[in-house]
């Protein structure tokens, strides 16, 4: 699939000599969903910004659907959705006024049908007369996706959509986001939370210290996270793997006071009875017995770590 | 260009407006009324006819300057500054919109707001003193500049305030002083010589004293001067304008 947002050697510096960006790549495909991973202070709002418009890069180029973000900016702009981290709403303004507002300011032209489809959608109708300052938080933020949904964008970005929003809002937030990329809306989130991202992301990217450090088909990652080790502690310390075992991938741990099974979740059998049958009969005495699965979170880690 | 965000600015700015009524309107009403009350009648009563103006009526230029010159320069400044304050500017900047169509949406939106003030001061003058204003197309146009220019003042200073206080403190520290010391309420002729010299360099005088010519046909300058003095503010307000457009200064990181 074509990239609709190409970011390039994007190098984002504030006055203050602190660098945001230190060089971002990154290629974003039509119609997918991105999930941004990192933790705070690693540059995904600086990055959504600086795609967005709302800061220039201080050098690198951006392109959305081919125009250049900063010189085509018109044409760049009128393609995105953009739903910040923080609520940022005028407090007396109504939510019809304030919906209406974006859309006046994307370049559309009134249309109350479509506006009101958005707004029913987000369970928001009934509220569209109310002042903003009288909106629950959870309320508040269907605002904001309301408005950014409010010129028909074809790109959304959410920043940290779910940060501090009930149960039953982000459940509603993912039905609204799976119908958008059924219309073919590219989406890019950001979050923390990493189930979130297994859960309904097409790619996963992480960023950290203004560098992303991997892009990743969900499902590569997937079969990443697939394997699982048992680890079994053994009563006497071992130095090397009895030989009827052999047959068995097992590793002694650096300590040799155990022994790590890998094995594969998705395949038919996990051998597991049999090796402990066989470990019981080369006369070795298990004291426990504890399985790991390497989630998302522990690649996400890893990859966080190494790099600090 | 793109019109429909402009109309968005000025439609939401004068929403904005309305929905502060009482505020907006009614104040700039009471307050010209005292003043009626305590300049026109009080003191007024003792005072002689200015230039063959009565005292009453010879006021009310500078009336109508005084609070169309601080509501333009407030309206434009918070019209700008509170979006940057409360976080929704984010919108503005992430929106197919040149700084060009923001300054118009904003500008034009406190400009119609003042320019409504300015009229309903006028409205109200004609109730407490007998008006003949002399040239009527020449008042329009130094009340519509008036408001355009002082509105574009208002939303650099709105642009450059990083707080509430710096947001109130150019129309205290000086708006205020230089309207007070610029002829609103007397005629510069009736200052003792040096003063009047030094008046010369207070901006605002030339402002008044065209607007006045525009009521009375007598101005305490010549009145070439005054358009010349309310084009250079503006021509300096739109270059500052252009400045911040092209280095993005405190709007854009």
């Amino acid at each position: 699939m074509p990239a609709i947002v190409q970011v390039s050697d994007v190098v984002k510096r504030y006055e203050s000599g602190f660098e945001a960006l230190k060089g971002v790549d990154l290629e974003i495909e039509e119609g997918e969903i991105l999930a941004l991973l990192g933790p705070n202070g690693a540059g995904k709002t600086t990055l959504i910004s600086t795609i967005c418009g709302i800061s220039h890069p201080t050098s690198g180029t951006i392109t959305v659907s081919g125009h250049d973000v900063v010189k085509n900016y018109r044409k760049a702009r009128a393609l995105i959705g953009l739903v910040p981290q923080e609520i940022a709403l005028e407090p007396f303004e109504t939510v019809w006024n304030s919906v209406s507002f974006t859309r006046g300011l994307f370049g559309k032209a009134k249309d109350d049908a479509y506006l009101e489809s958005i707004l029913r959608q987000l369970s928001l109708w009934d509220k569209k007369d109310a002042q903003t300052k009288e909106l629950s938080g959870g309320m508040k933020r269907r605002v904001l996706i309301a408005k950014a949904l409010s010129h028909g964008p074809r790109i959304l970005f959410l920043d940290e959509p779910t940060a501090g929003v009930d149960v039953e809002l982000r459940k509603d937030m993912w039905e609204i986001v799976g119908k958008l990329k059924q219309d073919g809306v590219t989406i890019i989130l950001t979050t923390h939370y990493i189930e979130e991202a297994e859960a309904i992301a097409d790619r996963v990217g992480v960023i950290n210290q203004g560098q992303i450090l991997l892009v990743e088909d969900k499902a590569t990652l997937m079969a990443q996270m697939g394997r699982k080790q048992l680890r079994i502690a053994l009563q006497e310390p071992i130095s090397a793997v009895p030989e009827c075992l052999g047959s068995y991938t097992l590793e002694i741990a650096p300590e040799g006071d155990a022994l790590v099974y890998h094995y594969d979740t998705t395949n038919d059998r996990t051998g597991i009875t049999t090796m402990l049958n066989d470990l019981q009969s080369a006369g070795l005495t298990m004291t426990d017995l504890k399985t790991q699965e390497s989630s998302l979170e522990d690649i996400f880690v890893d990859l966080v770590k190494e790099q600090s | 260009m793109n019109l429909q965000a402009i109309k968005a600015i000025y439609v939401h700015e004068m929403v904005r407006f309305f929905r502060t009524l009482m505020q907006s309107f009614l104040s700039p009403v009471l307050s010209t009324s005292l003043y009626f009350v305590v300049f026109g009648a009080a003191i007024g009563s003792r005072i002689d006819q200015i230039e063959g103006v009565s005292y009453g009526a010879f006021i009310v230029p500078g009336l109508i300057m005084l609070s169309v010159m601080t509501q333009s320069v407030s309206n434009a400044s918070f019209g700008i500054y509170f979006p940057k304050f409360i976080g929704t500017v984010y919108e503005l900047l992430s929106a197919p919109v040149s700084f060009l169509e923001i300054v118009i949406g904003y500008v034009g939106a406190a400009a119609t707001k003042s320019f409504f003030i300015g009229v309903i001061i006028l409205v109200t003058a004609h109730f407490f003193v007998d008006l003949d204003i002399q040239h009527p197309g020449a008042m329009l146009a130094f009340l519509v500049l008036t408001c355009l220019s002082f509105s574009l003042f208002g939303f650099i200073i709105g642009i450059w305030a990083g707080n509430f206080e710096q947001l109130q403190i150019i129309p205290l520290l000086i708006i205020t002083p230089l309207v007070f010391l610029g002829g609103s309420f007397y005629s510069i002729t009736m200052l003792p010589g040096i003063w009047q010299t030094i008046t010369l360099f207070n901006p605002v005088v030339y402002l008044i004293s065209g607007f006045r010519w525009s009521f009375f046909g007598t101005a305490d300058v010549p009145i070439f001067a005054s358009l010349l003095a309310i084009s250079a503010f503006t021509a300096i307000c739109l270059a500052i304008i252009w400045w911040i457009f092209r280095t993005g200064y405190k709007i854009r990181s």
